[in-house]
């Protein structure tokens, strides 16, 4: 569902990206394998929830119809969010869970540089913020790839195992939709071919450090910044909007 | 147009009254050590304050925000008017050296690198213990108790401790 604001759609594809990634990491809290790794599941869940709530207050400005940063992350239907279909994967395990946070912060690590420069001066001051939060993830995500990876039989079976079932999923986030298009000829987007060779190189390096085989099937899914969510997503929402859909407008 | 004036006795006043007003979570560190006090100044009858976060989702900032206003109502220098900005971002680099100490004092190891260069205080560098200065010591986590902090483990005295990152 894309709407005549294709800034607007920009943006919440983005926020939805990092508000859903938070959902589903923050399900780890109090369940992570060992408390020094709930720990950092939950504090990059944080960051991405801080991240969210900058750019849906953005995106309130830019909606300009009194909607607020909570009516973008509470109250919207399934068709509504554009968050990419890998930050709905369900955790199912570490390794998963580790993967998937490698797939988005390889990505989002080269996108947020770049962004720094957008012409949008909001844009590019919450880039600026999250870009050193997103290094830390990335350093994260990527070290513990290669120690599973690297690691026992066992774990390097199970990340082996996640690869081959997230493999494609990963390409969605640099294949530019119709409004990303628009912000990438307004430069207010970096140019995604340039972000995506940058990420194929960090994904290729690390797997091969990992001891990890890349699948070689190129077919990639897509549909999530479009509003085609997979069948995991209402469950999500299900729990994520409970509160504000039995109780509208309850507050602390 | 509304004269915005800095220096005056009152920001002067404001910036004492903020030398009291600590950080929730390190209560050894002031506001203003923590650098995310930005600008105080007085435009007609209104003190503004500009305020940055630290972390985008630091628990913390609204407490700040709120200490901040009710420290500098109290002291009788309103009506204040807390801004927040996010441009530039703040980095460890602005916390005062006295901030540093402090840090240190209280069991916390300080930020060691400028955050200018980022990517060598990314794992690679050499934290020593707040506990017995030791240089032998070695990362646990790179995220700790709150969003600011990594967990260090000193090997000489086994004692754990946290380092505030270089952001």
């Amino acid at each position: 569902m894309s709407s005549a604001n294709p800034l607007l759609d920009f943006v919440l594809i983005h926020a939805d990206n990092s508000l859903i990634l938070s959902q589903r990491l923050s399900e780890w809290c109090g369940h992570g394998p060992v408390l020094e790794q709930d720990m950092a599941l939950t504090n990059i869940a944080l960051d991405h929830i801080g991240r969210a709530r900058l750019l849906y207050q953005y995106a309130a400005e830019l909606d300009g119809t009194g909607k607020t940063e909570d009516d973008f992350a509470f109250v919207r239907d399934e068709l509504d969010y554009k968050n990419v279909l890998l930050a709905e994967y369900p955790n199912v395990d570490f390794a998963y869970t580790i993967l998937r946070q490698f797939f988005m912060d390889s990505f989002y690590i080269d996108f947020l540089d770049k962004m720094v420069l957008s012409t949008d001066t909001r844009l590019s001051q919450i880039a600026n913020k999250s870009l050193k939060e997103t290094q830390y993830h990335y350093k994260w995500s990527k070290d513990w790839v290669i120690r599973l990876g690297d690691g026992t039989e066992v774990s390097h079976q199970k990340i082996q195992t996640a690869l081959n079932r997230l493999w494609e999923y990963h390409g969605e986030l640099v294949v530019p939709s119709d409004a990303e298009k628009i912000m990438i000829a307004q430069k207010i987007a970096p140019d995604f071919e340039e972000i995506k060779a940058l990420r194929t190189q960090r994904i290729l390096e690390t797997f091969a450090e990992a001891n990890l085989t890349t699948p070689s099937n190129p077919w990639q899914q897509s549909g999530g910044k479009k509003g085609y969510h997979s069948e995991h997503f209402g469950f999500l929402l299900t729990e994520m909007q409970f509160m504000q859909r039995a109780y509208p407008g309850l507050d602390w | 147009m509304t004269e915005t004036k800095i220096n005056t006795s009152r920001t002067e006043n404001a910036k004492k009254i903020l030398h009291e007003v600590y950080d929730p979570e390190i209560p050894v560190l002031s506001v203003l050590d923590l650098g995310v006090i930005r600008s105080i100044r007085e435009v007609g009858e209104i003190l503004e304050v500009d305020i940055t976060p630290t972390y985008s989702a630091c628990p913390a900032m609204k407490v700040i925000e709120m200490s901040v206003q009710a420290a500098l109502d109290q002291a009788g220098l309103g009506p204040v008017k807390i801004n927040t900005v996010l441009d530039p971002v703040w980095t460890t680099d602005w916390m005062s050296a006295e901030g540093k100490v402090k840090l240190l004092e209280y069991g916390i190891a300080p930020p060691q690198l400028s955050a200018r260069i980022k990517n060598l205080s990314l794992g690679n560098t050499t934290i020593s213990c707040p506990q017995c200065a030791s240089t032998n010591t070695v990362c646990i986590s790179e995220f700790g108790s709150t969003a600011c902090k990594a967990l260090y483990k000193c090997k000489d005295c086994l004692e754990p401790f946290d380092y505030f990152k270089c952001h």
